[in-house]
């Protein structure tokens, strides 16, 4: 594994990552892929999800919500809105969340009532990709 | 001539209100820092978005969009971000007065116009024009995404539903610390954006593996394409602003000191003329014992 692809994470509050690593895996759009040194130029737009990348065989998962990717020239670029990095994530806080779009959810079913589903959607989404990062960090 | 004690007064209030300039001018040297530190750090994203979009729209064909079709223009939409607060010279006021402009300007056209008003002072100014279509205030201090997020896609909808053929954004742009000056930029439709390097970008952009089609991740960059640019100028306002505060409230405390002096000069000069009376009096009165 000499080759290294470099991996930028970029928000709109700054760069995040800027490392050179081994493996990247990212929630795609059509599911989760891998990205290797020296791939092929692709564009792909991204899920809320878990981005993990591997470097010196450790394993460093990321909270990401949604946005696209680019791989181009050995680079790959991640620009989503947000991204925490699995051991920053206050899971207690992302359980709280969790549980009030779970709730804000049952609501706009039973009761219709005026609810943005979507964005309670994105919430639990949000919250589930986080507690998913902070675990895999265990 | 005032007295002495009027003078006195004069003085007093001036300086306490030299002292609340000089505090203001602090605060927003302090706000400036933190607003011009969000720039900064949203700048590479917004790089990194424009060098992608403009690999990706360079082989698109942009009547397939309907964010990014042209219309014939007949109802055109600003969208004019201001700040919440004034006390920032003449920041806000140049905004408005180019939105004016430029109102007159499409209206001379025969096109329609109408306002969204980001931030109190243009909400304000343009109120009783009954243009204002939908104003959002008090967000401006705290930039947050969801709500430039909140106005796209307003903006989006209501040219989609054809109710507004071209819509721009007007707000004023941070040029440096001491200049900021107002500034227009078309939002819709969506132009395609020519890639950094011309030619050889999009050359590239056709051995790109897409996931999913072009046509789909077009349509999710659009609407994040118009966050980004109404985010975008919402963080130059905020700086500008606080940047226009600073130099406003500088000019205001030097105004204070000047006005200290002129008036500790006409201070001194009305305590000599009552000393010189007084002691006219004493010598007046000296003589007349002599007799």
């Amino acid at each position: 594994m000499a080759e290294k692809i470099q991996l930028e994470v970029v928000t709109p509050k700054g760069a995040v990552v800027s490392e050179s690593v081994d493996i990247v895996t990212a929630p795609g759009y059509a599911g989760e892929f891998g990205v290797l040194a020296n791939h092929a130029p692709m564009l792909s737009t991204i899920k809320t999800g878990v981005l993990i990348y591997k470097k010196d065989n450790q394993e460093q998962p990321f909270m990401m919500s949604g946005g696209f990717c680019e791989v181009s020239n050995n680079k790959i670029t991640f620009l989503v809105e947000a991204a925490d990095r699995g051991t920053e994530i206050d899971v207690d806080r992302a359980l709280r969340a969790k549980e009030r779009a779970e709730k804000r959810l049952a609501l706009a079913q039973q009761q219709r009532e005026k609810i943005n589903v979507a964005r309670a959607e994105a919430a639990l989404q949000r919250s589930l990709a986080r507690l998913k990062a902070a675990k895999s960090e265990k | 001539m005032a007295s002495l004690k009027d003078v006195q007064n004069q003085i007093g209030g001036v300086k306490k209100t030299s002292q609340i300039t000089k505090a203001m001018n602090m605060v927003a040297a302090a706000k400036l820092r933190g607003a011009q530190q969000k720039m900064e750090d949203f700048r590479p994203y917004t790089a990194k978005f424009n060098e992608a979009m403009g690999n990706l729209s360079a082989n698109m064909d942009a009547g397939q969009f309907p964010l990014m079709e042209a219309r014939e223009v007949k109802a055109v939409e600003l969208i004019v971000v201001t700040s919440d607060r004034g006390l920032c010279g003449s920041f806000n006021a140049n905004i408005n007065k180019m939105t004016e402009k430029l109102i007159a300007q499409y209206e001379r056209e025969g096109k329609k116009v109408s306002l969204v008003c980001v931030g109190k002072k243009g909400a304000r100014y343009f109120r009783k024009t009954g243009k204002v279509r939908q104003q959002y205030s008090d967000i401006m201090g705290t930039f947050q995404m969801f709500n430039a997020r909140a106005i796209a896609q307003d903006v989006a909808a209501n040219f989609l539903s054809g109710d507004a053929d071209e819509v721009h954004i007007v707000y004023g742009k941070f040029f440096s610390v001491a200049v900021q000056r107002p500034n227009q930029e078309p939002l819709l439709p969506v132009r395609p954006i020519a890639g950094p390097e011309g030619e050889a970008s999009g050359g590239a952009g056709g051995d790109y593996i897409y996931e999913p089609s072009p046509g789909e991740i077009m349509e999710v960059l659009l609407p994040l394409y118009l966050n980004v640019m109404v985010y975008h100028a919402m963080l130059e306002v905020g700086a500008s602003e606080h940047a226009a505060r600073m130099t406003a409230m500088d000019n205001a405390t030097n105004a204070c000191k000047d006005m200290i002096d002129s008036l500790t000069l006409i201070y001194n000069k009305a305590r000599q003329a009552g000393i010189t009376s007084e002691l006219m009096d004493i010598v007046g009165g000296a003589e007349a014992l002599k007799g």
